[in-house]
């Protein structure tokens, strides 16, 4: 809470000045179940990476490897895991 | 410098809007603003200005390409009456909290229902809590100026907030008076070009308007646009006074009418104004000692002129052109008797409402105001704090 700007401290009228902020607003502390994945079963087909709705499949584009997850982010939806061919990603819960 | 000419307020602010010559104004239709609109469509379809004008499909929609022109960073104009207010309603609270300097002409027209298509002041009342400054207009001559005065109040970079400004449906709107025109030069030397703050379409300084705003921030934002309400007063006055030097028109928040030495007053906006000025002359005739505060600022209320201007008299009558509905009196009774409660010294004040529907107001009913105040303050007590004047019971 301490690093939230005061009121006077605020752009009047509420507009947003910075481009591409939405990364700062993680979006993580959402979920309540995670994907894992059986790196042993992926085949880097990226469909999770194409389907996540919030940028959260990391993915080496030199190595043409899908790396894992942003859980700064990643809202648990459990979209990757239900289109995945393989069945390489399963939801866990957290609690 | 320049032109007199024979104009109802209308006309005179669709002239007040080809001399500001915005960049986009769009509009809907609806009596008694619908000629004013018309004239400025003349004005477009002659090349007479540069806007862009936006014939939506409705006020929503209005209200809406306002918002969006003006966050693009455009000077934008638009005006409106009674229902169609009622209609943009949820864009003209975003006009504000945006701190967009839409100007907007309000012809007042009563809400229906049921449909009632003459003056009261329940449409602009109903809106006093959305965030716009408020300028109310006692005739023609001044609805023009306000309007002028509104653009170079609303883009000043300390404000940056819509402005209403409004004229009594019919009374003003609809009747031809002797008006004085600056010329075009002197209204845009006046008004400056347009400064943009976070336009939209600088493309290189990508902005977001209106994002998601939760519990984190959104009070934060409020107090920033309470704060830039509340801090107007001094600029509102201050382009007035610059109005003054240009026009020789000169104009106040609040416009004092033979008050100095009165013991009476009565507190009226709009039309109803230049009515009391006349019942106040033909009392002074016969000796009494009374006067009219006429509001022009409503929004931001002059809260610190309203006690200065009323602290010294006996007893104060304040005329409503709208009901609260199971308030405690009219909205301007309500903001008025609210300032004077910690004044030290304080007169009696009881309210009336009158001329909702655009019932007709007399001399006769103004100076029945100022008896029965009279009255009160001979008493001592207040028996009835609202009551109704040209109402048959």
């Amino acid at each position: 809470m301490s690093k939230q700007k005061g009121a006077k401290d605020l752009v009047p009228g509420g507009m947003i000045t910075e481009a591409g902020n939405a990364r700062e607003y993680e979006t993580g502390d959402w979920r309540t179940e995670k994907p894992d994945v059986d790196h042993d079963k992926c085949i880097h087909c990226f469909f999770c990476w194409a389907y996540c709705p919030d940028s959260s499949i990391i993915v080496d584009p030199e190595e043409g490897k899908m790396k894992g997850f942003d859980f700064k982010h990643c809202k648990g939806c459990g979209i990757c895991a239900r289109i995945c061919p393989k069945n390489a990603i399963t939801m866990v819960s957290e609690r | 410098m320049g032109t007199v000419l024979g104009l109802n307020g209308n006309s005179a602010v669709a002239h007040a809007m080809r001399q500001v010559n915005p960049h986009v104004v769009a509009a809907y239709p609806i009596t008694p603003q619908t000629d004013c609109v018309e004239r400025f469509a003349e004005f477009v379809a002659d090349g007479r200005v540069d806007t862009e004008f936006v014939t939506v499909e409705s006020e929503h929609s209005a209200m809406s390409a306002c918002v969006g022109a003006a966050a693009g960073g455009g000077r934008v104009m638009t005006a409106t009456s009674a229902n169609g207010l009622a209609l943009m309603w949820e864009i003209v609270y975003i006009a504000a909290s945006m701190r967009l300097p839409i100007v907007m002409m309000v012809a007042n027209r009563a809400l229906s229902g049921n449909i009632n298509i003459h003056c009261d002041h329940s449409d602009t009342m109903g809106a006093r809590d959305s965030g716009w400054i408020q300028l109310f207009s006692e005739n023609a001559q001044e609805a023009y100026d306000n309007i002028i005065m509104a653009i170079k109040i609303a883009e000043d970079m300390s404000v940056r907030l819509p402005v209403m400004v409004t004229q009594d449906g019919f009374i003003i709107s609809h009747a031809l008076e002797r008006m004085e025109l600056l010329d075009d030069e002197e209204v845009q030397k006046f008004i400056g070009p347009y400064k943009e703050r976070y336009p939209m379409l600088d493309l290189k300084n990508p902005v977001t308007y209106g994002p998601l705003d939760l519990f984190d921030y959104y009070f934060e934002h409020k107090w920033s646009q309470i704060d830039a309400v509340e801090h107007c007063l001094p600029i509102i006055q201050k382009g007035s006074d610059e109005f003054g030097e240009l026009s020789g028109r000169n104009y106040e928040l609040l416009e004092s009418y033979k008050l100095d030495d009165a013991e009476f007053g009565v507190i009226a906006l709009g039309s109803t104004c230049g009515t009391a000025k006349e019942a106040v002359d033909r009392m002074r005739e016969a000796g009494k000692k009374v006067g009219l505060l006429k509001v022009r600022c409503f929004r931001p209320f002059p809260t610190e002129h309203i006690i200065k201007a009323l602290s010294p008299l006996k007893g104060v009558a304040v005329l409503d052109r709208s009901s609260t509905f199971g308030g405690f009196g009219g909205p301007v009774f309500n903001e008025v008797r609210s300032a004077l409660y910690d004044a030290p010294e304080r007169p009696l004040v009881i309210d009336f409402l009158y001329g909702l529907g655009g019932r007709d107001i007399f001399m006769e009913d103004i100076e029945v105001a100022f008896q029965r105040i009279e009255g009160v303050v001979t008493k001592g007590r207040i028996d009835t704090h609202v009551d109704f004047l040209g109402l048959r019971e």
